[in-house]
């Protein structure tokens, strides 16, 4: 199953690589990660997203819990949650196609945010699905480069509850 | 206030914490520490260890028994990571022990310089915590903290890496009062809920035990438990690391359970209806690595300090977090007077498994002497109160089986990690925490192999240390896989070439004895446990004899080879 994971940790050197190695000893991936300060500078606040067997998953969560570097862990899978990302992407362009991409970008609220003759850059917010949802739209135009950040998350306010 | 080194900032950090000795082996980047430490000799003893790897064990023999933290001090890369070996073993066994490494000074980090490795990297998985200093003024503090992480919660090793600017530059001592980390806060009681449930369990179990491990030892949990079973009837059985928490002879004692455990030990965990495990995390070794067999009718409390260990291997229906004494505290306060079920038939069947298959030492042969019969004899030579330090394999197992530990801190040994030549120098930690007492190194000819070098150290110190070596010519617990699994296959487990290890004793200072043959073991331990200074007393011992009972390796707890198999 995909865990969102949001762990807040002290704002210093070598706490990513604490919580990544626990990650790669358990012969895990992490699919996508996100590292940030919070409002407080001295800590910061990894998004992590990671498939896998539930109780592993659970292990890791123990024992990042017993890291001296980690304050809080919250798995969100079960939560009501917001969960966006954000994403770069470059596109090749024709004069053709330029009007047809600018369509596309206008549906899923997105934004052109540098262009060229033959390229347009673009900015999209979203879940997971949107993101691949666009993506998987704008390869038949010739995809050049993506950008994303992985996924951010946060609880939604009203009370969470478990599936 | 005037200012000071780092490197005096150290030792007088050190000296607040209560550290009185200090395990080590000098070079490049600490060389500050060695320079500025004469000025505290009078306060602080400095053990010059012959290799990073053996002051490792120094200072983890040296925390297991005393309770204290354990303190290694060395310089950067090859001495840094030969301290790998002795973290990780530290680590596995839960044993206190604070490494501080020499560093390159911090502009030059990251750049190959002489003698630098990245110890905050490769240490990472096997310590609790580390840290890298940065400035010469936050030493104390960093210091401080490493000892709180690594005394308290579940003891575990922490590294403290000190560049050499760190140690050479100036700036005023401030040894903070109290240590706060945010992240760090280890919860000692256990929840009340857990409590209830776990009394609800123990009040309706007919067939109770307890599971005892290493984590009574370590919380000083021992009384607690002796009370704990006596009012409550409750049999307990030990893995290798809880020996010495409960008195062998206290008649509610079964045995040593695990691979090596004794029929009735492990037939008391199978066929319980209530395992109540105290300090223990149900490593393969301990439970024959069948987890879904695991006591198949039982439910089971699992007491812990360290929330990780909770369905890790076992999946539990009640997990109480916190410290072996509290909880047993809670526990005890919890429950009634008296429980209601008879024992009787419980015990009266655990002593049957008992008599039916007792664990029980083999006898020397003709000309060839037993491992087994010697350890037997040096159990109750010592009335089974030394504090023994055993290397790893066939005699570590048969140490568990007959040596009668009276006591906690009694048996130390690398259970978890496994690591040979870990006995040796663990038994001059040893005997530096415990100097009243009788330490005995119990090792065998492969692992002594290991680590000897440190006879040197054991001899400039003028230490009163035994060493019984049994010399079967081979790595004997390889040997027993080889005959049992690998059609007596015994590729390299035979040596060719071995040291005379009673020249080998002599020429390093140290009296060296031999016995070679059935007759002249008694006489060859009561002179060397009687002789003064550094004795090895090499014991040429049976190659063939083999540890029983044996759990077929990954299968479950009932699933016993108890008899020798007949190789022709």
């Amino acid at each position: 199953m995909r865990h969102t994971i949001s762990i807040f940790v002290d704002n210093e050197s070598g706490v990513l690589s604490r919580i990544a190695g626990l990650f790669s000893a358990r012969g895990f991936n992490i699919e996508s990660l996100n590292v940030a300060p919070t409002e407080d500078p001295e800590t910061s606040r990894i998004t992590l997203v990671t498939t896998g067997d539930d109780f592993i998953i659970q292990q890791i969560i123990k024992r990042f819990n017993n890291m001296v570097n980690v304050i809080r862990v919250t798995d969100l899978s079960d939560a009501n949650r917001v969960e966006r990302e954000m994403a770069l992407i470059k596109i090749k362009t024709t004069e053709k196609n330029r009007a047809e991409i600018l369509r596309i970008v206008d549906i899923f609220r997105a934004k052109v945010v540098d262009t060229s003759i033959k390229s347009y850059t673009i900015e999209i917010t979203g879940d997971i699905e949107k993101v691949g949802g666009f993506i998987e739209l704008l390869k038949p135009f010739g995809i050049k480069e993506i950008a994303r950040t992985g996924t951010v998350a946060m609880t939604r306010e009203n009370k969470i509850k478990a599936k | 206030m005037a200012k000071m080194l780092g490197a005096e900032m150290f030792f007088e950090t050190l000296i607040h914490e209560g550290v009185d000795v200090v395990f080590g082996l000098p070079g490049g980047y600490v060389l500050k520490v060695y320079d500025v430490m004469r000025k505290y000799e009078d306060r602080l003893t400095h053990v010059l260890a012959r290799h990073e790897q053996a002051a490792t064990h120094m200072a983890d023999g040296y925390a297991r028994v005393s309770g204290k933290p354990g303190v290694v001090l060395c310089t950067s890369g090859p001495a840094a990571t030969n301290t790998v070996t002795g973290i990780a073993t530290a680590q596995m066994d839960s044993s206190p022990i604070v490494i501080f490494t020499g560093q390159v000074p911090t502009q030059y980090l990251g750049s190959d310089a002489f003698q630098e490795a990245d110890h905050i990297g490769i240490t990472m998985p096997c310590t609790k915590h580390n840290f890298l200093v940065r400035k010469t003024a936050d030493l104390p503090k960093t210091m401080l903290e490493a000892f709180h992480i690594a005394t308290t919660g579940r003891p575990s090793p922490v590294l403290v890496d000190m560049p050499k600017d760190v140690l050479i530059g100036e700036d005023t001592l401030k040894i903070p009062k109290d240590i706060n980390i945010r992240g760090y806060k280890p919860k000692l009681k256990g929840d009340a809920a857990k409590i209830k449930k776990a009394v609800s369990m123990i009040q309706q179990a007919k067939k109770p035990m307890v599971f005892c491990g290493g984590g009574v030892v370590c919380a000083n949990a021992h009384k607690e438990l002796r009370k704990f079973i006596k009012r409550f009837q409750i049999p307990v059985c030990s893995t290798l690391m809880g020996l010495g928490a409960v008195d062998p002879a206290d008649p509610l004692y079964v045995n040593f359970l695990g691979m090596h455990g004794s029929y009735a030990a492990n037939m008391t965990v199978h066929e319980s209806d209530l395992v109540i495990a105290i300090g223990a995390r149900f490593d393969d070794r301990a439970t024959g690595g069948k987890f879904d067999e695991f006591a198949p009718n039982a439910k089971i409390i699992h007491i812990d300090i360290d929330p990780a260990t909770i369905d890790k291997n076992i999946t539990v229906h009640c997990d109480v977090i916190g410290d072996a004494k509290e909880v047993l505290n809670q526990l005890m306060a919890a429950l009634p007077a008296k429980l209601k079920h008879d024992r009787k038939p419980w015990l009266s069947q655990i002593k049957e498994w008992q008599v039916k298959h007792p664990l029980l030492p083999n006898k020397h042969k003709k000309n060839k002497i037993s491992t087994t019969c010697t350890i037997d004899l040096l159990s109750k030579m010592t009335n089974g109160e030394a504090i023994i330090c055993s290397d790893v394999g066939q005699h570590q197992m048969w140490l568990a089986q007959f040596y009668k530990f009276k006591q906690p801190r009694q048996w130390i040994n690398s259970g978890g990690l496994g690591t040979m030549g870990f006995g040796f120098p663990a038994a001059i930690g040893a005997k530096f925490a415990a100097p009243d007492k009788q330490v005995i190194a119990v090792c065998g000819d492969g692992s002594f192999q290991m680590n000897f070098q440190e006879l040197a150290t054991a001899v400039e110190n003028r230490m009163d240390l035994k060493i019984v070596l049994f010399n079967n010519n081979h790595h004997g617990m390889v040997r027993q896989w080889q005959t049992m699994f690998f059609d007596s296959n015994y590729a390299s487990s035979k040596f060719d070439v071995l040291p005379d290890f009673k020249m080998l004793a002599e020429c390093f200072g140290a009296t060296g004895l031999r016995a070679t043959k059935p007759e002249e073991v008694e006489a060859t331990l009561k002179e060397g446990l009687n002789t003064k200074g550094v004795v090895l007393m090499e014991i040429v011992a049976d190659p063939e004899e083999m540890v029983y009972p044996m759990i077929t390796p990954g299968g479950a707890m009932n699933d016993m080879i108890l008899q020798p198999v007949d190789v022709a």
